[in-house]
């Protein structure tokens, strides 16, 4: 996207449409994700059929759903730290926009294409666990305060896996540029056959079930959604919000699925690429430009793919137990990275 | 190890309820769509058939939370054959229930030695307002379109087992 | 010799003085504790109890129930009504089971009026009485999900819990409250086609359990969750007076249905009683799941078997029921609920004492909270399965 305009555009014009691109790859995903999977995939899986009166088989349910939650009267606590209460749901849709800023969509269609991209994006990612805890803190709830707590320390944890889950994908490729990364799975070959590219998720299967775990658990979804424990905590940090700033967090929590999607599918499933053999390509100058129009969609496909197994899985488990959650965390999902990573380094080393 | 199984099984539970509910539909209805016919003898609402009232006040006194009101009064009715005397009826004023106090026991139906009340399926009569939901004689009357024949009984029954 | 003491001075005075430091480590971690209050406006409560909790981070240090707040005084209440009238309160006490709640008071006043219900009635009031049980726990089954946090379970079981309220509505014409029974035999007798629906329900209702098994009691997750959680020992069980599954999930082998003779139909017919040896969470709700299971082949064999013939027997039109005392309890679906019903001659009982089940199974919360966290106490209540009308009545 970016670097298709760079030549002939004034710069306001480019940061415009790279905000308007922004708001497009977060809210889209966000509203399929909503709609699809969270009113009609859920319904169906419990045998009902879910919004059917906001347009045809209520496909407006969700602006409906947002137009609600803009009437509601937004509500502070007499005793929360009002400044902080506030800015506590941006801060977390934050972190999302900042996420996408470095998800490659295209061989142009980017917004920002840096060589630490997946360094960039981990360390972002826990931008929103500090929303998350100041939510908790200044909503001035006892439920809150646990749900903000457990949320924090079930962030930090999860980072961890996520973190070694990806280093085997980095040092597979030789890159940490997630648009290196694309690259690198889609021009490589298997056994000396490219039929395929070389797609992380074959060899790097264990990253990618601990990635998705800690994926599922960064986004304090059923099993992992012991923050927000509607029948214990009541919403844990997002008891007090009301209105439009629970509204942020709802976005915050679907478009943070899509993207993390998004980044699942650029680390392991070959991103928006396809095995460049097909057509013939050999480096990113001779991919056709068609593939900037056709890249996004291959992207949003992927992501509407992983995102169907988090929320199939959230909609299918109980709960862990705080101390479980940790455990599992720390005693399994880190020494099986740790092996991971060093099995992969020994094969690349070797082979 | 039969730690993946279990996990997998919900899953396949889940993915397979998804199955059908797109096939076969769900197992809900569309309420003001579609709508369910509740079964006969389900005791949706109170209805009154005025003639039969005698305003004997067995239903009042047996309501246990005393939701039905009644006021009549004694009027001189023309002789049924020419040269009688006049019979005595008793003119129903006001037979009221409250279904804002009414718990559908069924008591009332079951003591009026008239058959003037009867059970009806229907159930569509909420109203937005709590004080609306007093109803009078002939908004009880207009009922008696929707009271249902008795289902037949199940094979074996005794008859004579009938109140 | 005054080596030894010596040493032993030493001994004890590196002791006390450890002790000491120990106890100032104490002071300087020490952290203040917190009452948390869950309910009564609290959604694992499934109505208004509110649990005191004071936590120690997330441990609890002790917790009390309080109860009262849905208190609506029904054995007052029984004594300024008549008996028929009774009958369409008490079936409000466990919303859920309604039935259950009716027929041990109609076997009560049975008792001291000396009439017996004919056959008829009594096959068909166990099979609603059955049904209540299914309609009961199934509910139980999918709201332990949600306590669990699997938001899928609770649907599945609304879906085949209607077809069960839906046959009680078929037969008695109330879907919660179906007041049916009646003193001396029932209301009426079933109507047609209630036999063949009952069959294709109760084949619905297996392949619930059999849902339920693997999308819930399966799970590891679920286990990691209920297994070793809220373990409660036989004779402490015992000594709170809990009853029905809680007390069957401890290993005792007691059920009312089986142990006591009742002018009801369970004996005419073959079944089990299921115990677990654990008496954790998972041991309540497995039980519970059987349960399930089991009620809906008593069901199965009650209709084949279910006699022709009248369903109400010789009683006067105003019943008034002879001086005396009697007690009748029954194993409902929440445990042994019995009504205590004194009669001084008069059209409603003179008093009546009802002792519900759930009152008694969370009299045990105390004990059982004792020290578990947060996210346990959830299971647990969760397990302990109450009704709060059923706390409160």
């Amino acid at each position: 996207m970016s670097a298709l305009l760079a030549a002939d555009l004034p710069y306001w014009v480019q940061s415009l449409l790279r905000v308007l691109g922004g708001v497009v790859a977060v809210l889209l995903p966000a509203g399929a994700i909503v709609y699809l999977f969270l009113f009609k995939m859920m319904s169906f899986m419990q045998s009902r059929l879910g919004p059917m009166e906001a347009g045809p088989y209520g496909s407006m349910q969700l602006f409906a759903e947002v137009g609600k939650w803009l009437q509601k009267e937004d509500i502070t606590p007499e005793r929360a730290d009002r400044v902080i209460f506030k800015i506590a749901p941006l801060v977390v849709l934050a972190s999302t926009f900042l996420l996408v800023a470095v998800v490659p969509f295209g061989p142009d269609a980017w917004f920002t294409n840096f060589e630490a991209g997946v360094f960039y994006m981990l360390a972002v990612s826990s931008v929103s666990v500090l929303g998350i805890l100041i939510a908790g803190w200044s909503s001035a709830n006892k439920y809150s305060l646990l749900g903000g707590l457990r949320a924090a320390g079930q962030l930090i944890a999860y980072e961890l896996p996520m973190v070694l889950a990806v280093i085997g994908v980095i040092i597979q490729a030789g890159t940490m540029n997630l648009q290196g990364i694309v690259l690198a799975q889609n021009t490589g070959e298997m056994f000396g056959w490219n039929g395929l590219g070389n797609p992380y998720i074959l060899t790097q299967f264990t990253g990618f079930i601990i990635f998705m775990i800690a994926v599922q658990a960064e986004l304090t979804q059923t099993p992992f959604d012991m923050p927000i424990a509607e029948s214990e905590l009541v919403s844990g940090y997002m008891t007090e919000y009301s209105g439009f700033r629970f509204l942020t967090f709802f976005i915050a929590e679907f478009a943070t699925a899509g993207v993390f999607s998004f980044i699942a599918s650029v680390l392991f499933l070959g991103g928006w690429g396809v095995p460049f053999a097909w057509f013939g390509w050999t480096d990113i100058d001779s991919v056709d430009n068609w593939m900037n129009v056709v890249g996004p969609l291959i992207m949003f496909g992927k992501m509407m793919l992983l995102s169907f197994v988090i929320m199939w899985v959230r909609f299918s488990y109980p709960r862990f137990r705080e101390d479980q959650l940790q455990r599992f965390a720390w005693k399994v999902l880190v020494p099986i990275s740790l092996v991971n990573i060093m099995v992969t380094a020994i094969l690349k080393v070797a082979l | 190890m039969p730690k993946i199984p279990g996990l997998l099984k919900g899953l396949g539970v889940t993915l397979n309820t998804l199955k059908r509910t797109a096939l076969d539909g769900a197992n809900t209805v569309q309420y003001p769509h579609e709508k369910e016919a509740p079964p006969l003898r389900a005791r949706g609402v109170i209805a009154l058939h005025e003639d039969n009232c005698t305003s004997c006040m067995l239903c009042v006194r047996s309501c246990p939370d005393w939701c039905i009101y009644i006021e009549g009064h004694k009027e001189l009715a023309p002789p049924r054959r020419a040269g009688g005397k006049p019979r005595q009826v008793n003119k129903l004023d006001r037979f009221d229930i409250d279904y804002a106090l009414c718990m559908y026991c069924g008591i009332c139906v079951e003591v009026c030695p008239f058959d003037a009340l009867f059970w009806s399926p229907e159930y569509e009569y909420s109203e937005p307002n709590l004080a609306d939901l007093l109803h009078d004689k002939v908004k009880l009357g207009e009922w008696m379109a929707t009271v249902p024949e008795a289902p037949a009984y199940e094979v074996g029954a005794d008859k004579k087992g009938k109140k | 010799m005054t080596s030894t003491e010596s040493l032993i001075d030493r001994k004890q005075l590196a002791y006390i003085a450890s002790q000491a430091a120990d106890a100032r480590l104490n002071v300087e971690l020490e952290t203040e504790g917190m009452t948390l209050n869950i309910g009564p406006q609290h959604p694992a409560t499934h109505g208004t109890l509110r649990i005191i909790a004071h936590l120690d981070g997330e441990q609890v240090v002790w917790a009390e129930p309080s109860c009262g707040y849905m208190h609506r005084g029904y054995e007052k209440l029984t004594e300024v009504r008549t008996y028929p009238q009774v009958t369409s309160l008490v079936n409000r006490i466990d919303w859920l089971g309604s039935f259950a709640n009716e027929v041990p008071f109609i076997l009560a006043a049975e008792k001291l009026m000396g009439v017996e219900a004919p056959p008829r009635a009594q096959w068909i009031r166990t099979i609603l009485f059955e049904l209540s049980r299914i309609a009961n726990v199934s509910l139980f089954l999918g709201d332990l999900g949600v306590q669990l946090g699997a938001v899928t379970p609770v649907f599945m079981a609304f879906r085949d819990r209607e077809h069960v309220l839906n046959l009680i509505e078929a037969a008695t014409g109330g879907r919660f409250h179906p007041n049916f029974d009646r003193i001396g035999g029932l209301k009426d007798d079933l109507p047609e086609g209630f036999i063949d629906e009952t069959r294709a329900v109760m084949k619905k209702l297996r392949n619930f359990c059999t849902e339920m098994e693997d999308l819930l009691f399966g799970n590891e997750i679920f286990q990691s969750r209920t297994r070793g959680i809220g373990v409660i020992p036989k004779d402490i069980a015992m000594q709170y007076g809990l009853s029905g599954a809680n007390l069957r999930a401890c290993g005792v082998d007691w059920d009312l249905r089986r142990d006591q003779s009742l002018p009801m139909a369970w004996d005419k017919v073959d079944w089990k009683v299921w115990t677990h040896p654990d008496g954790d969470s998972f041991a309540r709700c497995w039980i519970r799941l059987q349960e399930v299971r089991e009620s809906t082949l008593i069901v199965d064999q009650l209709l084949k078997s279910i006699p022709s013939g009248p369903v109400m027997a010789k009683v006067p039109r105003i019943i008034k029921v002879p001086e005396g005392e009697a007690w009748v309890s029954t194993e409902n679906p929440l445990g042994e609920m019995g009504y205590y019903v004194v009669s001084k001659g008069d059209l409603g009982p003179f008093r009546t004492k009802i002792r519900s089940a759930s009152f008694n199974n969370i009299s045990i919360v105390p004990w059982v909270l004792k020290g578990v966290y947060v996210p346990d106490i959830i299971t647990i209540l969760a397990s302990l399965y109450f009704i709060l009308g059923d706390i409160d009545r």
